[in-house]
């Protein structure tokens, strides 16, 4: 799920000159006579053009969204304690699902809740560093730039569930990982250093593509602006921090909201690599899995519910971090687009 | 100032080096394992002392099913690319080239698609699929697939139409070509290589969705490949049969390496689209 590239360019190009029509506004008094049907013309095209992919979402994303809502406020089949028969429906048990998860019962639930926030910071948090130093390397070589890049693909082209089976190898008990430090550590099983099993695989796969973000930001950076830096004397490290890191912080940014939205639903890694139902790496994914495969489909809709939410928040988290530059519809492009067109009405009004 | 320099080429390689083996190594590692016999599995050696395909055998062993997984895959990431394909040509089209209503809102409520927790709509989906039998059929991985795939999609082809110069269309239209002529015979075939590259990051992307797989499946003969490896049996209960899991996972990933190193510009350029602007 590494493969997604960042909703930059295409939702938030102001529209201008550049960009082609987008931006185009309206011709004046010579094209107007036309415009009407032209508009009625290409919204009916626009409609037909792009309502069967809506159609499809709706049916594999909306859909299952709203009835995961509804599930989640129905209980399991099975033995009705207040009346003591057997239900064959499942009982509407309002937000008890919810609430349950606040009592007694939420044991397991904050234990993957924690364990999905570890897993997120922590493994974003070195695969940033490592990406960055990845970038830094590769911006640099000129010698051998074709070999980086098929290596670097390697390991987001592997498929996770692959990576979990390898991993799983490689911290065998006889496995490479202990020869290598000389020193028997029983890493799938569980504890702590199961979660570090799990974060050395999660960032193996995922920080060459941070690597490959930043490196397409690195690339777009006038040389000019170190020249001019080097002559007033900046060292590496001051052009690094003062230059280097502000300039590609939009495509860094962009490339950790997605890494975070990726490793909030970490599923297959830990379930391949250490299992089911081990508490010290068990995901909110996998317990909503592991729910839904036991046909408690209450609880796993309400977990799954949880988990939508919170990756929401930290979506608009981010979105506000950012302002505008994520989501291209949070306002700040309209507000381009006005000022870009007053300014061109401005322009045209004397002449 | 020569020494520095030279000093600095080294520290390059150097780095050049590190990154090549960080990415290389555990990929070399399950390579070299699968090429072990099974009494030296847990050698620790660089490479196999004597190379054996034992292991690669024993995946194709009729038992284990692995040759139908193998099929498996491919009918379901195969369908998968070319329906999100078809889809989202029309839908990027629309969105790169036409001007019309709520344009910003769908792209966005598109984009935001792709950043959903697959596992929310796995519930209600596994039980509808229950509901209508759909359970143990390829449709019932191709369709929840989807949704992952084709938002990646639409994004992807719309970035890459945009980037095509708009008068060569007009300049048809003017020749007497309806709007859909101008695309299907203009903008299709200059489009091709952004579709292809579109193509190959969605194929890699269903070939290795594990979570919709494992779920909807309960019967080996229609599990996907990632799904059928996990679940290799050993000799007995506690025996991991390392062996032909690394010879299988070789396998899984080669096409996959292939179209990386052949393709690999494009990739970078496809999965880059969006970021570096």
């Amino acid at each position: 799920m590494a493969t997604r590239t960042p909703p930059e360019t295409a939702a938030d190009r102001p529209p201008g000159p550049a960009s082609g029509r987008a931006g185009r506004p309206p011709a004046p008094e010579k094209a107007r006579r036309g415009r009407k049907s032209a508009t009625a013309g290409t919204g009916r095209m626009a409609a037909l053009l792009v309502s069967p992919t809506l159609l499809v979402l709706t049916v594999v994303v909306l859909y299952p969204t709203i009835m995961a809502l509804r599930e989640s406020l129905y209980g399991t089949k099975g033995l009705d304690p207040k009346t003591g028969f057997i239900s064959d429906t499942e009982p509407f048990v309002g937000l008890q699902n919810y609430t349950d998860i606040f009592g007694e019962a939420g044991e397991r639930f904050w234990n993957a809740f924690w364990n999905t926030t570890f897993f997120t910071v922590v493994t974003v948090g070195l695969e940033t560093v490592i990406g960055v130093a990845m970038a830094l390397i590769m911006h640099k070589a000129f010698s051998g730039r074709a070999l980086i890049r098929a290596s670097i693909l390697i390991p987001w082209a592997v498929p996770t569930a692959i990576s979990g089976l390898l991993w799983r190898w490689i911290f065998n008990s006889d496995g490479i990982a202990n020869a290598l430090i000389g020193h028997q550590i029983l890493w799938t099983t569980e504890g702590f250093h199961a979660k570090v099993a799990v974060i050395i695989a999660e960032v193996w796969k995922t920080a060459p593509f941070i690597g490959l973000l930043v490196l397409a930001g690195l690339q777009v950076i006038p040389r000019e602006v170190y020249e001019a830096a080097r002559m007033d004397g900046a060292s590496p490290l001051r052009q690094f921090w003062h230059i280097t890191l502000p300039l590609v912080k939009p495509a860094l940014l962009v490339a950790v909201l997605f890494r975070c939205l990726d490793a909030l639903r970490m599923f297959d890694l830990p379930y391949l690599l250490v299992g089911a139902q081990k508490s010290s790496v068990e995901t909110l994914s996998m317990l909503a899995q592991n729910e839904a495969s036991n046909v408690r489909f209450g609880p796993a809709a309400a977990y799954a519910v949880a988990l939508f939410v919170y990756v929401l928040l930290i979506a608009l988290g981010f979105v506000r971090l950012l302002g505008a530059d994520v989501v291209g519809d949070a306002g700040g492009p309209g507000r381009k687009k006005r000022r870009w067109a007053s300014k061109r009405n401005r322009v045209e009004v004397p002449a | 100032m020569t020494a520095t320099l030279k000093w600095r080429t080294w520290l390059l390689y150097l780095g050049v080096a590190a990154v090549v083996a960080y990415c290389l190594a555990p990929f070399y590692w399950m390579l070299v394992s699968s090429l072990r016999r099974t009494s030296d599995i847990f050698d620790t050696s660089l490479l196999p002392a004597p190379v054996s395909f034992e292991n690669y055998r024993a995946v194709f062993s009729p038992s284990q099913g692995f040759g139908r997984a193998l099929l498996n895959s491919l009918i379901v990431a195969g369908t998968t690319t070319v329906l999100a394909l078809l889809l989202a040509t029309f839908t990027a089209y629309a969105m790169a080239r036409l001007e019309f209503r709520f344009k910003r809102l769908i792209l966005t409520l598109i984009i935001a698609t792709s950043m959903f927790p697959v596992v929310s709509i796995l519930v209600p989906l596994l039980k509808l699929f229950t509901d209508i039998g759909w359970i143990n059929t390829y449709q019932a991985m191709i369709v929840p697939s989807m949704s992952f795939v084709l938002p990646l999609a639409v994004w992807n082809l719309t970035t890459f139409f945009r980037q095509m110069p708009d008068e060569l269309e007009q300049a048809a239209m003017i020749d007497g070509c309806t709007r859909g002529q101008a695309f299907r015979k203009i903008i299709i075939p200059l489009a091709a290589p952004g579709i292809f590259t579109t193509a190959i990051i969605i194929f890699i992307a269903a070939w290795n969705e594990f979570l919709i797989a494992l779920s909807m499946t309960n019967r080996p003969s229609i599990q996907t490949a990632p799904v059928a490896i996990s679940k290799f049996a050993g000799a007995s209960q506690f025996d991991t049969p390392f062996g032909s899991q690394m010879a299988a996972g070789v396998l899984v990933t080669i096409p996959l390496v292939i179209m990386v190193l052949l393709f690999q510009r494009r990739i970078v350029a496809g999965l880059t689209a969006g970021a570096a602007k």
